[in-house]
């Protein structure tokens, strides 16, 4: 039995390097300081859904076959097509995501990340703006206003509070963490005396079943970090903070806007603005001038409803008024452990940061021709790679429809649904469990994975399975080449 | 009086369950119970009839999907839908990308009623449903 400590959790943006585990006969047995999610990974990634050796589909079956097979199958897949996608890239190393660029670049492909369905939107926002920003270390000792603006850091990013914002020791600021247990006692000891006082009056008084938004608590004025939520709906993270805005859903562009008006010092002739009374949000404003140390933490609330992108705009435009008032800075919430790296890769290699073309020979991108899920809606493939991803779960109906008429080659170490519609199946190792490798943390901070185990006989790393899918297209094209020389 | 039809806003998103089902294993049952769920309104069931742990059949121009009713629990959320990320949620979120890459995963109009004699399907056979394999 072995203790190995340090070790970075490879699931979700925030990358806690802190993550201790118990390893035993070369099997992960116990995790210390990680999550629910983080925990479910580290016990769970051996489990029965493993994929243990490389698949073919022949008469509607996926049956085993060797590795050699499936490489030769694949490259031969890639190396006749077209206008294949290559897709995924989020949930592995950024060494195996330098190899996939070239891999694309070999086969005249699209490579596109998961960016596409996530944050895709926030990154052409900051291509029309800019982003202020920083990283989660000057936000963790310095930050004493944090708002979460369409995202539930409790659910996707559940150490996040933890260890870069409201219950957290920074240098400057303290955790709000006794402040929030203080809070739950008197909530608990609030409904016991409401729950007794309507036994007595044996009419219990009917609660109202709408949605309603109140004003800023005196809290909020007293000293500490402070924690704000605007979502649509009050989830855990919106139960923990001290102020609760609840927005109409499409209708954060409309109160980001008001906002900016505000902060300007400017007026507004309407009483609610996306379902907040605008009294209310004047003490929002004042709030955010007022803070020495701002940051709004957005998600795909924002990434995904209406206006998209220009919500991620008009978001970095509220940040930089603000900046001429005080200091605010703004992170998008990055969800797959290395989807920034993704980018990250993707743009120093080919100059963009997803949905980047290789088909004329050189990189072009146009974000609604060049990105996959458009390319898969108007059905302009003819071949797809899938690494690391599974948009047989996390994509519309209609773009795997039409991902699975045609050839569909899948790298993934689970039996997801992308792998049960695959043709061809490559089982990898796990990154950051029984591969090594480099990820982006979601404020651009590279952190190393470990290797803590071996991994499954025969089964390689994506990288290892990438460079020789690479080599076999090489040879493949080299002898095309020649025979056509030969003709 | 119990409507048949209702209609609402859909959302999909993450919950802690779906992220511990994911890494568990999309073809655990945690993942099952986590993402074949959609939350509603508590007075937006009694609207169509049913109660917690109901079957309802959801609906939008991309097509329709039997879910487990699920209330949700944190506060009122009338005239919205909730379903966790998944292919659950995908057979009927919108495709429309609005030509910049994301489909439109938030806030589709969408109807919601009453299906408790239907069954929601498994990942396989959602999968087999939607695309033959």
């Amino acid at each position: 039995m072995s203790i190995v400590k340090s070790v970075t959790c490879p699931i979700c943006g925030c990358l806690c390097d802190d993550i201790e585990l118990t390893v035993e006969n070369n099997e992960v047995v116990k995790v210390k300081n990680g999550c629910a999610i983080c925990e479910s990974k580290f016990i769970g990634y051996r489990g029965h859904h493993r994929i243990l050796t490389p698949m073919m589909r022949k008469e509607g079956k996926l049956v085993p076959v060797s590795m050699d097979q499936a490489v030769h199958a694949a490259a031969e897949v890639l190396a006749n097509a077209n206008y294949p996608i290559l897709y995924g890239w989020s949930s592995t190393s950024s060494e195996a995501q330098r190899v996939g660029v070239e891999l694309t670049e070999e086969v005249g492909g699209i490579m596109d990340n998961t960016a596409v369905v996530c944050h895709g939107p926030s990154i052409l926002g900051v291509q029309e703006v800019g982003i202020p920003t920083c990283t989660l270390g000057q936000i963790r000792h310095r930050a004493d206003l944090i708002i979460y603006w369409g995202c539930d850091p409790w659910s996707a990013h559940p150490r996040h509070l933890e260890r870069y914002t409201s219950f957290t020791e920074g240098r400057f600021e303290q955790s709000q963490w006794k402040a929030y247990m203080q809070k739950l006692k008197a909530q608990a000891g609030q409904k016991k005396v409401e729950s007794a006082t309507a036994r007595i009056d044996a009419v219990r008084t009917p609660k109202p079943q709408t949605c309603t938004v109140s004003g800023m608590p005196q809290t909020m004025h007293s000293d500490g970090r402070k924690l704000i939520v605007v979502d649509v709906r009050k989830t855990m993270s919106a139960e923990m903070a001290d102020y609760f805005i609840q927005v109409e859903p499409n209708k954060d562009y409309e109160l980001m806007q008001t906002l900016r008006v505000l902060v300007g010092d400017g007026e507004v002739d309407v009483e609610k603005v996306a379902g907040v009374p605008v009294e209310y949000l004047k003490e929002v404003a004042d709030a955010l001038v007022n803070c020495e140390f701002g940051v709004i933490f957005f998600g795909m609330g924002l990434t995904q409803s209406a206006g998209k992108f220009r919500n991620i705009e008009i978001a970095i435009q509220l940040v930089r008024d603000l900046n001429s008032k005080t200091k605010f800075v703004i992170m998008p919430m990055r969800g797959h452990f290395n989807v920034t790296g993704a980018n990250v890769v993707s743009a120093w290699q080919s100059g963009y940061p997803y949905g980047v073309d290789f088909s004329l020979g050189y990189p072009r991108y146009n974000p609604g021709e060049t990105t996959c899920m458009d390319v898969l809606i108007r059905d302009e493939l003819d071949a797809s790679l899938v690494i690391a991803a599974d948009p047989g779960s996390n994509f519309p109906k209609k773009a795997v429809e039409n991902m699975v008429k045609h050839p569909l080659i899948v790298i993934d170490p689970h039996m997801n649904a992308t792998s049960m519609l695959g043709d061809i199946v490559f089982p990898s190792a796990f990154v950051g469990i029984e591969v090594g490798g480099t990820a982006y943390r979601m404020d651009h901070v590279p952190l190393p994975l470990k290797k803590v185990v071996e991994p499954p006989k025969g089964v390689f790393s994506d990288e290892e399975i990438l460079t020789r899918i690479l080599k076999e297209v090489k040879m493949i094209k080299a002898k095309k080449a020649a025979k056509k020389a030969e003709a | 009086m119990v409507e048949q039809k209702l209609k609402v806003t859909l959302l999909s998103g993450r919950t802690i369950e779906q992220g511990v089902g994911k890494e568990k294993g999309k073809s655990s049952n945690e993942y099952f119970d986590a993402c074949s769920m959609c939350y509603m309104d508590g007075e937006d069931m009694k609207k169509i009839g049913v109660k917690s742990n109901t079957n309802i059949l959801v609906s939008t121009d991309e097509g329709s999907v039997v879910l487990k009713a699920v209330k949700y629990p944190r506060a009122p959320t009338p005239g919205l839908i909730y379903i966790p990320y998944g292919p659950w949620a995908n057979a009927i979120c919108s495709s429309k990308t609005t030509s910049i890459g994301m489909p439109t995963f938030k806030g589709t109009p969408a109807e919601v009623e009453a299906a408790p004699d239907s069954k929601v399907l498994t990942m396989a056979e959602l999968l087999k449903s939607e695309f033959g394999r």
